[in-house]
């Protein structure tokens, strides 16, 4: 699907269960992004939950030693090893996997994907960088990196009026990645107390990269009530969350980057 | 309350815990040297010692007491501690005063107590380029804002 807008070229796909939205402000034809998806593709072959044969499913069986394992596949546990670390245990992919009926689809007994896509969609802007595609936002399913020179006006969803934004913020070189549990049910479970997370509704993460933001995102979420509290313990980042009772809170400079509508 | 304990230690910084227990059985007088700056010659010219000894219902020479620390300021806020002894041991710290009252705020306090704004939730809808929101599935991307702010493109 290719929308012609103005002044840039959207392309949207179906990947890795939800839809990947690619627009570049850059004159350049709709291939010259093949490669990009070439490389999402190959994410979802190492990485997928859903698939018996993804590199992730065969190491969760025994099926594949972690040494034989190929590279990306020992970055992406490595950062959630750190995650895990950062975040008290309350996110945890091995938990994430046995939390849930082992039969289920989707479901193994590691289950990095709260880091995945954002490392995923990082390693597909610097791609495309490589490419000359530098004036670009990648909108993986409601988490977002933006390259460029010019800033992109994003916002954020609002949990109760779906035609609604609750927020708008202004990104030129960075990334925002929102965890919410309005999409799909309650699907982050607190590592700590194997419930699912209540407190909050949303939060959104903005920082460098898409990789950082989503893993934040994803262990504020499962902190529940403590998780702005601990967003605004790590530097780097920026945040805002939209709590059960339907309050807006956010960290010290989070500000910085909202516009008025 | 005991996973706190790291933090409260790293949170008093440049003070040092000093504390001297006297615990052999046999009526002795218990003290607790109070935590003092670390700036301060040691012990002896701190703040005065206001430890407390608190009988067990047991009754015997060899009990459980808590023993409360004086109120130390932090650039945070007012610290005390009080130690739990059990059969002469330590058997736990806990917090009677902290700048906040939970252990993640512990961690606030460590990162020069970063600022919180809290607001009302609204609702707009102003042009965008983008929609940031938790995921959504391939089917349900058709009813998403971000679908129907690209058809109106």
């Amino acid at each position: 699907m290719t929308v012609a807008a103005s002044s840039s070229r959207i392309v949207v796909r179906p990947m890795w269960g939800t839809m990947i939205r690619v627009e570049m402000r850059d004159a350049v034809p709709d291939d010259a992004i093949e490669p990009l998806w070439q490389w999402f593709q190959r994410v979802d072959d190492l990485f997928s939950t859903w698939r018996d044969d993804s590199e992730i499913s065969r190491l969760a069986r025994g099926d594949l030693e972690l040494t034989a394992t190929s590279t990306e596949v020992r970055v992406v546990l490595d950062l959630c090893a750190r995650l895990k670390s950062t975040s008290r245990g309350a996110f945890d992919t091995a938990f994430a996997a046995a939390a849930a009926d082992p039969d289920a689809p989707g479901r193994c007994a590691i289950d990095p994907t709260g880091v995945v896509k954002g490392w995923a969609v990082d390693r597909g802007g610097e791609l495309l960088g490589a490419l000359g595609v530098s004036d670009v936002a990648i909108n993986a399913g409601g988490d977002i990196l933006v390259r460029g020179s010019t800033p992109w006006r994003v916002g954020i969803q609002h949990p109760w009026q779906r035609d609604k934004t609750a927020q708008i913020v202004a990104l030129t070189n960075g990334a925002i990645a929102t965890s919410g549990n309005y999409e799909r049910g309650d699907h982050v479970v607190d590592a700590r107390t194997g419930r699912p997370a209540v407190g909050l509704t949303a939060v959104s993460v903005i920082a460098a990269n898409l990789a950082l933001a989503d893993g934040y995102a994803t262990v504020a979420l499962a902190l529940g009530g403590e998780g702005m509290g601990w967003l605004a313990t790590r530097p780097d980042v920026v945040a805002i969350g939209i709590t059960d009772d339907r309050r807006v809170v956010k960290t010290a400079g989070f500000d910085d980057h909202v516009v008025k509508p | 309350m005991r996973r706190a304990i790291p933090a409260v230690f790293v949170t008093l910084g440049g003070l040092v815990l000093l504390a001297s227990f006297h615990t052999a059985a046999g009526g002795k007088p218990r003290s607790i040297t109070a935590p003092t700056r670390s700036s301060t010659p040691a012990a002896g010219t701190g703040p005065a010692p206001s430890g407390t000894t608190v009988p067990t219902t047991s009754g015997a020479a060899i009990g459980s007491r808590q023993i409360d620390g004086p109120v130390v300021p932090t650039q945070f806020g007012d610290v005390q501690v009080r130690v739990i002894m059990r059969n002469g041991k330590i058997a736990d710290v806990q917090a009677l005063q902290m700048p906040f009252d939970r252990q993640h705020s512990l961690e606030l306090s460590q990162a020069a107590a970063p600022i919180l704004h809290d607001e009302v939730l609204q609702a707009q809808s102003a042009q965008i380029d983008l929609l940031s929101g938790a995921t959504y599935t391939t089917s349900a991307y058709q009813q998403s804002l971000q679908a129907a702010l690209d058809q109106s493109r």
